[in-house]
């Protein structure tokens, strides 16, 4: 067995009386894709939370290609190759498409603290950017504001924001969220094209992009990893269909 | 000893009428959301309007009490002319919007009162002093304002904790979705809550207008404080304003009365005084600078 | 790189700014020809005014930071050069650079503290940090206290003649123009980009690997260092330093110049300042107009006035020009 790239010893994190991370350990080896599916409240949020460092757990640790990140702020995990992307989606909606990406670039290519040169004529930055819009099919939309992409694109978008700096690990938090059956597809097409590249942490409702994409799946119930697993083994676990895929145990 | 008694007492009484100021500004800011720099203007036509009920009726209560209901159908106006407009924007319109007010409100002052402050004289039942402990004798005035904020902060009190507009208000400080859940008409609410925090702020500028000046801008500095008080107890916190207010009424007096003598300790007699009553106020910023680096939401505000 | 501008020109953005800067520089001579001196005092104070407003600008505009202490670097800067010259430090040389750094670690100290906090406690804390300055200056009982204190004028080992209204003027104006260079020059900079960026959504810049709190910083730190400038200019302008230049309502007034005029646009805290002094001197004689001595009383419309802007004007100035083109 490889070693894991993400893991989470113990973690546990509370709001007032709810325990919204019950001692959750959970591994993410290099390049696999594992998903975590939950019903909402689930505490699904909270754990992605801990992971970026937006939320600080109580207790336990998380590390990360081999060391300890549970103290360090979002931007330093980043840097060490911990991206993600967001549920809402967050793009910058009044600078274009490339600029978007552009500046995801930028966070990992020297420093930003340069305050004259225009960072539009850095070839450097608009070609690596022109590159990640391609890659997720955006290729032609660089010179759209972000605002006037349709959902979909936005969402893709993401991704190569997500993508820009290279990084060894994606947290993608629904990254179907709001999208159509169409839409749906691309972007399973376009993560399962990045597979055994990047592991993957996928937070999703759409199951059949879970049971497509991943190659383990942890179920989340009321903080509480229940069970981990193949997609095949998840399926017939009899806890989980009457916990979480909402039928009557056999 | 006795000297410091009453010192502490004026640090009380000081506290109770900055808490009266803002109550309102924490409660239209917990459950509004709304930066209301104009609160300063609402006590400040208190103390004006009361000046003008006294000359009418003769009498420095009658005068007082017609001057709240007065502020409260100002506050009212107000909130239904321009700050219900203001609750959806963001900070930067409030802070622009109610700036503007404030101008105009000054300058209305000015127009209609004089550029002249007025003076409210102690009402002559007042004038004397209270024995408040054996050998210890207090301004009655300052004592009845004393005895008068203690009775409205309790007042408050019992509003927010026992009753349903209370209950209400709670739920819309801490989040403010939940009031339109409560099924509560917002609009009267809102209207309501603007007005009762006006009449506050009127009856703290009209208790206070005999023991300072009515002049043009007399909210205006002391906004300043009720914003540091409510910044120091956390947005939307009637115990915090509470607890903050105290704490700054005491560090004033403090600065005013014993920081001189501290001072004169190691600087010349007149750069003492000259210094101290400056220094006093800024003790007041140093501490709410403290608070907020070891509490980024005040003391009793709603942790993010 | 000409055509671009010629491009730029033809629209009435561009128009707009060319007849402004073309006013800007003819202005000593019209108020020398038509003998109104009054007119280049108010026009100088609205260059330096408008120097203030670009440095809050860029971080209440680009970086979504609500300051409302901006003034309190009016004052450190206007007291050192004040202080300085008391203690017989006549050299502009001296003065200004160590009135611009003293900003600057001011903005630094209290960006440091305020940039922890959010939302209204940001805007209340750059308040009372500008509050705590103001009774600072009061206290100074040796350099006027309340009062304030007459100064001399910067000397600049004879190069320029400060007492000059004109020289004055012409210094104001191409230090304004610098200010405005640096500005655009910033704004479309990596970090300009990183700045509007986590004005739009600071956690996605986080997410990004930004640690956005440095940047925000950084950006106080620089308006600080500008707002300094203004300040010694204003020290200059009236040989003369006060509390007054420091209060809450210049403060105030600085913010109501940037959203009028059209915040996180370049020219925009200059149209303010234009609108805001020329208003502040019109509506006067306007309102005299109507009625005899109502004038006294302008900013009784001027206070609605206001409202009316935040309420339906968002886009200040410059959003009544077209389209930007940046």
């Amino acid at each position: 067995m490889t070693e894991a790239l993400l893991s989470t010893q113990a973690l546990v994190k509370r709001f007032g009386g709810l325990l919204a991370t019950d001692n959750v350990s959970i591994e993410v080896r290099p390049g696999e894709i594992h998903a975590l599916i939950g019903p909402n409240g689930a505490g699904k949020t909270t754990l992605v939370g801990q992971l970026t460092g937006n939320l600080a757990p109580d207790s336990g640790t998380i590390r990360f290609a081999g060391r300890d990140v549970t103290r360090l702020p979002t931007h330093a995990r980043v840097r060490l190759g911990l991206a993600r992307s967001f549920q809402i989606t967050s793009v910058l909606r009044e600078f274009t498409a490339l600029d978007n990406v552009a500046l995801a670039v930028q966070a990992h290519r020297g420093h930003s603290f340069r305050f004259l040169a225009d960072a539009r004529a850095d070839t450097g930055l608009r070609e690596a950017a022109r590159d990640g819009l391609a890659a997720v099919g955006l290729g032609a939309r660089a010179d759209t504001l972000a605002s006037a992409l349709s959902h979909g694109e936005q969402r893709q978008l993401e991704i190569a924001m997500a993508l820009a700096g290279d990084p060894r690990m994606l947290l993608l938090d629904e990254p179907m969220a709001g999208m159509g059956a169409d839409e749906s597809q691309r972007m399973v097409e376009l993560l399962r094209g990045l597979k055994g590249r990047r592991a993957m942490l996928l937070i999703e409702h759409d199951m059949d992009a879970v049971f497509a994409l991943a190659d383990r799946i942890t179920v989340l119930v009321y903080g509480r990893a229940t069970a981990s697993g193949t997609p095949a083994e998840i399926r017939a676990h009899a806890e989980v269909r009457q916990a979480y895929l909402g039928e009557e145990a056999p | 000893m006795d000297y410091i008694f009453i010192q502490i007492l004026n640090g009380v009484q000081l506290g109770l009428l900055m808490f009266l100021l803002a109550a309102g500004l924490t409660l239209t800011f917990g459950i509004m959301d709304l930066v209301n720099l104009a609160h300063g203007s609402l006590y400040m036509m208190g103390a004006y309007l009361a000046w003008t009920f006294i000359g009418w009726t003769d009498s420095f209560v009658l005068g007082a009490l017609l001057s709240l209901p007065a502020t409260f159908l100002l506050g009212v106006a107000v909130e239904a002319v321009v700050m219900r407009r203001l609750y959806a924007r963001d900070h930067l319109d409030q802070v622009l919007a109610t700036f503007g007010l404030i101008l105009f409100f000054n300058e209305l002052v000015r127009a209609v009162w004089g550029p002249a402050g007025k003076s409210i004289a102690v009402p002559a039942f007042l004038g004397q002093t209270v024995e408040i402990l054996p050998g210890i004798p207090y301004p009655a005035y300052r004592f009845a304002i004393i005895v008068a904020g203690g009775v409205v902060a309790l007042l408050l009190a019992w509003l927010v904790a026992r009753t349903r507009m209370g209950m209400v208000i709670r739920a819309g400080a801490s989040n403010r979705r939940m009031i339109g859940a409560l099924g509560v008409d917002i609009e009267l609410l809102f209207s309501l809550v603007f007005g009762l925090g006006a009449v506050f702020a009127g009856l703290a500028g009209v208790m206070a207008a005999p023991i300072a000046s009515v002049k043009i801008g007399m909210g205006d500095d002391i906004l300043i404080l009720a914003f540091v008080i409510i910044v120091i107890g956390g947005i939307g916190s009637i115990k915090g304003a509470f607890v903050a207010a105290m704490m700054v009424g005491q560090i004033d007096i403090f600065g005013r009365t014993f920081l001189p003598d501290l001072l004169k300790t190691f600087l010349s007699p007149a750069a003492a005084s000259g210094a101290a009553p400056a220094l006093s106020q800024m003790l007041i910023y140093i501490v709410m600078a403290g608070v907020l680096v070891w509490r980024p939401t005040g003391l009793f505000g709603q942790r993010q | 790189m000409i055509a671009p501008v010629i491009a730029a020109l033809r629209t009435p953005r561009g128009l707009v700014a060319l007849a402004v800067l073309v006013l800007f520089a003819v202005l000593p001579l019209l108020t020398q020809a038509f003998d109104q001196r009054y007119l280049l005092s108010i026009g100088t104070r609205i260059v330096i005014w408008s120097i203030a407003a670009v440095s809050l600008n860029m971080i209440l505009g680009y970086g979504g930071m609500v300051s409302f202490g901006h003034a309190a670097f009016f004052g450190i800067g206007g007291y050192a050069v004040g202080i300085l010259s008391a203690s017989g430090v006549s050299d502009g040389w001296v003065q200004w650079p160590v009135a611009i750094l003293a900003a600057a670690a001011w903005a630094a100290l209290i960006g440091a503290l305020s940039l922890r906090t959010r939302g209204v406690y940001f805007i209340m804390i750059t308040l009372a940090f500008a509050q705590l300055v103001y009774y600072v200056g009061a206290s100074l009982e040796a350099y006027g206290g309340d009062d304030g204190l007459n100064i001399g004028r910067s000397r600049f080992s004879g190069l320029i003649d400060l007492r000059d209204k004109a020289s004055f003027y012409w210094l104001c104006l191409v230090l304004l123009l610098a200010t405005l260079w640096f500005c655009s020059r910033l704004a479309v900079s990596r970090f300009g980009f990183v700045l509007r960026g986590a004005k739009a959504n600071d956690q996605r810049m986080s997410a990004l690997g930004f640690p956005v709190f440095w940047y925000r910083l950084t950006a106080f730190v620089i308006a600080g260092a500008f707002g300094g400038l203004a300040g010694v200019l204003l020290a200059n302008e009236g040989a003369y330093v006060s509390p007054a230049m420091m209060s809450w309502v210049k403060s105030g007034d600085l913010i109501v110049i940037v959203v009028l005029g059209g915040m996180g646009t370049l020219l925009g805290p200059v149209y303010g300042a234009i609108a805001f002094f020329t208003l502040e001197e019109s509506l006067k004689p306007l309102m005299d107009l109507v009625h005899k001595g109502w004038g006294e009383y302008w900013q009784i419309v001027f206070g609605p006035m206001l409202v009316l802007v935040a309420l339906y004007a968002k886009g200040g100035i410059s959003s009544l020009l077209g389209r930007r083109h940046d």
